[in-house]
């Protein structure tokens, strides 16, 4: 078949509707288009004029499955604006909280979403069905991050209890310390999954990507460090505007980021992996070198085996945290709203999430902008498409398009909600 | 809580008329019902599937996207009736409420009681505030439902009101 297209028509089920596009033509891949809708915009200006005590909560509702995430970024930076610095057990809690997300969002995704393209499975129903011991394990392994995040976060679903400075109320000791026996079992079953996604078969795809991610200095990273990449940049998270831009693509209303003087990068979990491998913990390493899944990762289907090591460490980090928490005497530091601008980035699962404020000397908000995750994988998200497609461009119709569909979800996109319903129709 | 009959708003109430299941939430905890307990979720299914596990009756209200006409107030239930693939078309999530219905009865966890209700919407992108033909219908949702939860209420053991 030398002329076809692949057409996804709008998505419905999104967290930002998408669509996928590949067309063949004599025999060639002349385009691939990945395209999303997504809500950063209007909330950038529905910022616009209000109070920055309200921006933890609006931004949480950007993204159901990651809300932690956005309201870690838009707390560093609004506390950056102010220069306030936040530590001690306060900063303690924001990584369980991420914790927290990340369980719950990387569970999600490896059983329910990702595992049943590599086994054979229609869906996570059909998985349910054939192995519901499997899937009885990964929503408990979920639950737990669940628990996580109601306890400190107020409620697991937009967490009401994150502020600037800290937070509204501080978590009891024995609250958290109630987890440990289901986090040191979760952690187990964490290892088994690496274990397992391991004997998956991935496809043949590999690109040599700009990886790009946040790294600290002491710490596999959720909040803060610097920008750090394969092709060697090292910068301040405030520098991130000087070397990263969106730009408007025509077939898609999000903005798409390239790294200037460079094209496409990738975030989010290989990115993470690839460029912060020693700062696991002994458990996760050892784990993904009897796997023999060790950096340079570079082909994105093996993704589902990264997800799976970084969720052995998010239960280990949760379960170090709590060993170490004490509760602190206020549940937050005092925060006097001044002008200025404020920049933030924090490791949302599916990847690095900025946000930068400009605030008046009331805290009022002047200016917002936000880049999330999927915006910045959008052009290798294309390229992926564009590579698989040419190298099998014989293959069987439904084949490609399950694997086309499957190369998006190996990003974990904010639409990978909606690619297991996907209609495809072919012109 | 457990026993208690759980009210479960879904939605996103910055994505237009999606935002009608946590209106109608907020709406009916405002009426302090004697043995319910409202909570509102983005349409995550596992979720909501941990929710259940807490409460043998369980109401859903979430917006609807069928191709019905504007304001529809429907009602499913979700035990005993089959759920329109299309129902909930703009839940927001690949495992969403469907899924965690199918999924939930496939793993014997579905609670005793459970009901869908909802309005058909119109406009499912990101902005704020209800659709006239959906705040319409809003009266008539909030008052079937209202009246489904004290009957339920009613088949609770006292302890439990």
């Amino acid at each position: 078949m030398k002329n076809r297209v692949i057409k996804v028509d709008t998505l419905a089920r999104v967290e930002g509707e998408g669509a996928v596009f590949v067309r063949i033509t004599d025999g060639k891949v002349v385009d691939t288009k990945f395209r999303i809708y997504e809500p950063p915009r209007f909330f950038e200006a529905f910022l616009r004029g209000r109070n920055f005590a309200e921006a933890p909560d609006i931004t949480a509702r950007i993204c159901g499955i990651c809300p932690v995430a956005y309201q870690m970024s838009a707390v560093h930076a609004i506390e950056d604006a102010f220069e306030i610095t936040v530590g001690g057990q306060l900063r303690a809690l924001r990584r369980l909280i991420y914790c927290g997300e990340w369980i719950e969002s990387h569970v999600l995704h490896v059983y329910m979403l990702h595992a049943p393209d590599f086994l054979g499975y229609e869906d996570a129903l059909q998985l349910a069905k054939e192995k519901p011991d499997l899937v009885k394990t990964a929503l408990r392994m979920k639950k737990i991050g669940n628990e996580l995040v109601r306890i400190i976060g107020g409620r697991e679903i937009h967490p009401i209890n994150v502020k600037v400075g800290g937070f509204y109320r501080i978590p009891r000791k024995k609250d958290l310390q109630a987890l440990v026996d289901d986090l040191t079992w979760a952690r187990d079953r964490a290892v088994e999954t690496v274990r397992l996604t391991a004997t998956f078969d991935f496809p043949d795809l590999e690109q040599d990507y700009d990886f790009v991610a946040l790294r600290h200095p002491d710490e596999y990273p959720f909040n803060g460090g610097q920008f750090v990449s394969t092709s060697g940049l090292d910068i301040a998270i405030r520098e991130y505007e000087f070397h990263f831009e969106e730009r408007h693509i025509p077939h898609s209303n999000a903005l798409h980021s390239v790294q200037k003087g460079i094209g496409a990068y990738q975030v989010g979990p290989m990115a993470r992996f690839n460029l912060n491998f020693d700062q696991l913990t002994p458990v996760a390493r050892q784990v993904a070198q009897q796997v023999g899944v060790v950096p340079p990762v570079k082909n994105p289907f093996k993704s589902i085996v990264v997800r799976s090591i970084e969720t052995v460490y998010a239960y280990e980090e949760a379960l170090r945290l709590i060993a170490e928490y004490e509760e602190p005497d206020a549940p937050s530091v005092r925060v006097d709203p001044q002008a200025g601008l404020g920049f933030g980035a924090s490791e949302a699962p599916r990847g690095t999430l900025y946000h930068r404020y400009r605030l008046d000397d009331e805290g009022v908000i002047m200016d917002a902008k936000i880049v999330p995750p999927t915006a910045q994988n959008q052009p290798s998200i294309e390229s992926d498409m564009r590579k698989y497609v040419t190298a099998n461009i014989d293959m069987d119709r439904e084949q490609l398009t399950w694997r086309v569909e499957q190369a998006i979800r190996n990003y974990d996109p904010c639409i990978s909600c909606a690619t297991h319903f996907v209609k495809i129709s072919w012109e | 809580m457990t026993g208690a009959i759980l009210l479960a708003g879904v939605g996103n109430e910055y994505r237009s008329d999606d935002g009608l299941g946590i209106f109608a939430a907020r709406e009916i905890r405002r009426r302090n019902i004697p043995g319910v307990q409202v909570q509102e979720f983005n349409g995550e299914g596992t979720a909501m599937m941990e929710a259940w596990e807490k409460h043998n009756s369980v109401i859903i209200v979430d917006a609807i996207s069928s191709g019905a006409a504007i304001g529809d107030v429907r009602r499913l239930d979700a035990v005993n009736e089959e759920i329109p693939a299309d129902f909930f078309r703009y839940s927001s999530h690949a495992f969403g409420i469907l899924e965690a219905i199918a999924m939930a009865r496939q793993l014997h966890r579905l609670p005793e009681t459970l009901l869908l209700y909802g309005i058909e919407g119109k406009h499912f992108d990101v902005g704020i505030g209800l659709t006239d033909a959906v705040l319409r219908s809003m009266p008539a949702l909030l008052s079937h439902i209202e009246d489904e939860l004290r009957q339920l209420c009613n088949h609770l053991p006292k302890a439990a009101r």
